[in-house]
């Protein structure tokens, strides 16, 4: 930003020193993120920057620990515990927040569907509840959810996470595809009625096209926040359910090895992934309703 | 209006007054509208909400003392307490604990403790010895087994686990009990943490918060005032961390921060720092601020974010037209107006930052823990739920008041998650 040529010394002494200020809170925020990318390349087994790395010197770095997550253990300079231990975490996380997603995208979009209804009673207090499991600390729900699974016998198994996954992803859910039906124009739907269309596939053929983005970025927030989750997977998950994040857990408590910074390094690239394709969909919405980004 | 000028209903084609048939195609709607919520909603009050009204029914529940000693607690109310009970309590007890199933005694015990430490043991040590006793008088026998039989205040502590219904976990969460009168009293000292606990978690997230209002506001004025082609790509830096996995960015601060981690190193080779004095930065207080902060700082910066991004740069300009310099006008029109969004990302990050646990865990050490820590403790570990449940409880309706805040703060707006 240039300063017009009024300004006094002082002022842009002070401009600036913001602009650095701004800087660094933004460089605070994403540092850490970019320091473990190349330390996940390293060929030593230690968590930090060796002179020989500094100098760029392509012995110090090596895929050794990526080799380690995907579990090939044919690299003889691995001494370390090798197993499959991040693959099968990586399906089982896999597994619950995909069908965890689904759950919660099918209910949360009909409840949202049903919420935007003018002629829906209680509108207020059944927002509230739907969205509270986003507002109520984890370790609250995951307390509660241990002593009601406990003596149905669904500690550590699959259906126990999905469902309380389920419960986590359904807020996203609502949020994102009411937000998406306030800018829906309903005389569309009246002149697919009035065209003869039956109410289902008018929803399917005119309304799910329109409000698709909403309902996959709810979809995409859901997902991250199953695939994320440790805390009720520590109360309610078993021996059979580790997670990507439960092992990753272990590992900090454990040995923390530079296996653990290949796994987030991935993590950091899907996370990326996912970013980007919520906001070109948020894009998308704001073309289809014909606001375009000022 | 017009049917009350020709005093007859108007009908619709198929001759049913207007009125029936509007009254019915609502109620219609209206039961289409909720058979849409019906599922959703069942789902959450069966998995959520009944859950949690287990974790308030457990948290005043305190049957199983009364279970394990039917017979004492009959004869309980007649003791004066002033000195040790008379022999039929002596024997009600002795009946109790012989006659009493393995598992409940075992549960009963872990309750009774939570009184008197010394009361499992006690108890245990009782029910071995006890099968020597062949008769009465049983209050000698017994004072001869243990010498704790003896201990008029073992006897008195009864009192506080009489009753099925009890605060006392209410109570024990901000260091309090009941006394065997029931009176309120304070905890022994070596027992008193939970003050401390709520004081530090607290502290912490008043810390946190601040230092994310400190961090956040300049970069949000920053995103609004740019131009958005150059803020929108600044605005990734806030959203990255935003959508990364919590324990990566845990994995990372601990690289960045522990001893021989990278913020050391870099100020070791500046030689801002000698090499044998590394700051300790992990596993403390410091620790759990910092990654707190950086955790957190996104809720901060996206509520004030949107709400600066609709005030008008025209007021601003008006009132340096009128002779403010540009920084009290700043301070004079600019921070007013954008208060609600700093309200609403204050609430946001003490809502979640008093609620946090797995952070503290990590990277707190043993100054660093809060509140959530000890709650996963006692639910794990000491196995002490109703504890657990009362503090959980206690947490959760500070949120819900905060919350409801935070609510009338921002109107249904409050939650958009940086869209």
């Amino acid at each position: 930003m240039a300063l017009p040529a009024y300004k006094t010394p002082v002022q842009r002494l002070g401009h600036y020193s913001y602009l650095t200020f701004a800087g660094f809170v933004l460089f605070f925020l994403v540092a850490p993120l970019i320091v473990i990318v190349p330390l996940s390349f390293t060929s030593s087994a230690f968590l930090n920057f060796t002179s020989e790395m500094l100098a760029l010197d392509p012995d110090a770095f090596s895929l050794r620990w990526y080799k380690m997550m995907i579990g090939d253990c044919s690299d003889p300079t691995i001494t370390t515990v090798c197993s499959d231990k991040w693959k099968n975490g990586a399906a089982n996380s896999l597994i619950i927040a995909v069908f965890a997603t689904l759950f919660a995208t099918v209910l949360g979009t009909l409840a949202a569907l049903g919420l935007s209804r003018p002629a829906m009673p209680y509108t207020k207090a059944i927002t509230a509840l739907l969205i509270s499991p986003m507002i109520v600390p984890l370790i609250i729900t995951a307390s509660g959810m241990f002593l009601f699974f406990s003596p149905l016998g669904l500690i550590g198994t699959f259906a126990g996470l999905i469902m309380a996954h389920t419960i986590l992803g359904i807020p996203y859910v609502v949020i994102t595809v009411t937000a998406t039906l306030v800018g829906f124009d309903h005389s569309v739907m009246r002149a697919a009625a009035s065209l003869g269309g039956s109410p289902v596939r008018n929803f399917f053929q005119i309304m799910t096209p329109l409000i698709l983005p909403g309902i996959i970025s709810g979809g995409l927030f859901a997902f991250i926040t199953s695939f994320d989750e440790v805390v009720v997977m520590l109360f309610i998950g078993g021996p059979e359910t580790v997670t990507l994040p439960k092992q990753m857990w272990a590992g900090i408590r454990q040995e923390i090895s530079p296996t653990i910074l290949s796994v987030a390094t991935v993590l950091v690239i899907l996370s990326i992934i996912l970013l980007t394709t919520v906001e070109m969909l948020r894009r998308r919405t704001e073309r289809i309703r014909g606001i375009t980004p000022q | 209006m017009a049917s009350e000028a020709v005093a007859q209903p108007i009908l619709t084609a198929d001759g049913t007054p207007l009125k029936d048939s509007l009254r019915k195609s609502l109620v219609r709607s209206r039961i289409q509208a909720s058979l849409l919520v019906a599922p959703a909603f069942l789902f959450l009050v069966i998995i959520f909400v009944i859950p949690i009204g287990q974790l308030m029914t457990r948290s005043v529940d305190d049957k199983l003392v009364n279970q394990f000693l039917p017979r004492t607690f009959e004869l309980f109310d007649q003791w004066d307490q002033s000195d040790l009970p008379g022999e039929e309590m002596y024997e009600a007890m002795f009946q109790d604990i012989t006659t009493a199933d393995k598992v409940l005694l075992g549960r009963a015990t872990i309750r009774m403790n939570y009184e008197i430490s010394g009361w499992r043991s006690l108890i245990k040590k009782s029910r071995r010895e006890f099968k020597k006793i062949e008769s009465g008088p049983y209050k000698e026998a017994m004072i001869k087994t243990h010498k704790r039989w003896g201990d008029i205040k073992y006897w008195q502590s009864l009192g506080a686990m009489k009753d099925e219904f009890t605060l006392g976990y209410y109570l024990n969460a901000f260091d309090l009990r009941y006394d065997g009168d029931k009176n309120v009293v304070q905890q022994p000292k070596k027992r008193q943490v939970y003050n401390l606990l709520w004081w530090r978690t607290f502290v912490v997230s008043i810390m946190v918060t601040f230092f994310c209002v400190i961090l956040g506001y300049p970069v949000a004025y920053l995103l609004a005032t740019l131009p958005l082609r150059i803020s929108n790509l600044l605005m990734i830096c806030v959203l990255m961390p935003f959508w990364t996995s919590l324990l990566v960015r845990i994995v990372a601060w601990m690289i960045m921060l522990q001893q021989e981690g990278v913020v050391n190193d870099f100020l070791v080779w500046t030689h801002l720092l000698g090499d044998d004095n590394r700051l300790p930065m992990m596993y403390n207080f410091t620790g759990t601020i910092i990654v707190m902060t950086q955790i957190l700082l996104p809720f901060m910066i996206l509520p004030m974010y949107s709400v600066m991004k609709g005030i008008s740069p025209n007021y601003m300009k008006a009132a340096q037209n009128l002779g403010a310099s540009p920084s009290l006008a700043f301070i004079r029109v600019y921070i007013p107006q954008s208060l609600p969004g700093v309200g609403a990302g204050v609430i946001l990050v003490f809502i979640v930052a008093i609620g946090y646990y797995i952070t503290p865990e990590l990277v707190g050490g043993k100054d660093g823990r809060l509140i959530g820590n000890m709650i996963a403790y006692h639910m794990q570990q000491s196995l002490n739920w109703g504890l657990a449940s009362a503090m959980g409880l206690i947490l959760l309706a500070g949120i819900l008041v905060l919350y409801w805040v935070y609510d009338k703060l921002t109107g249904s707006a409050g939650m958009k998650m940086g869209q």
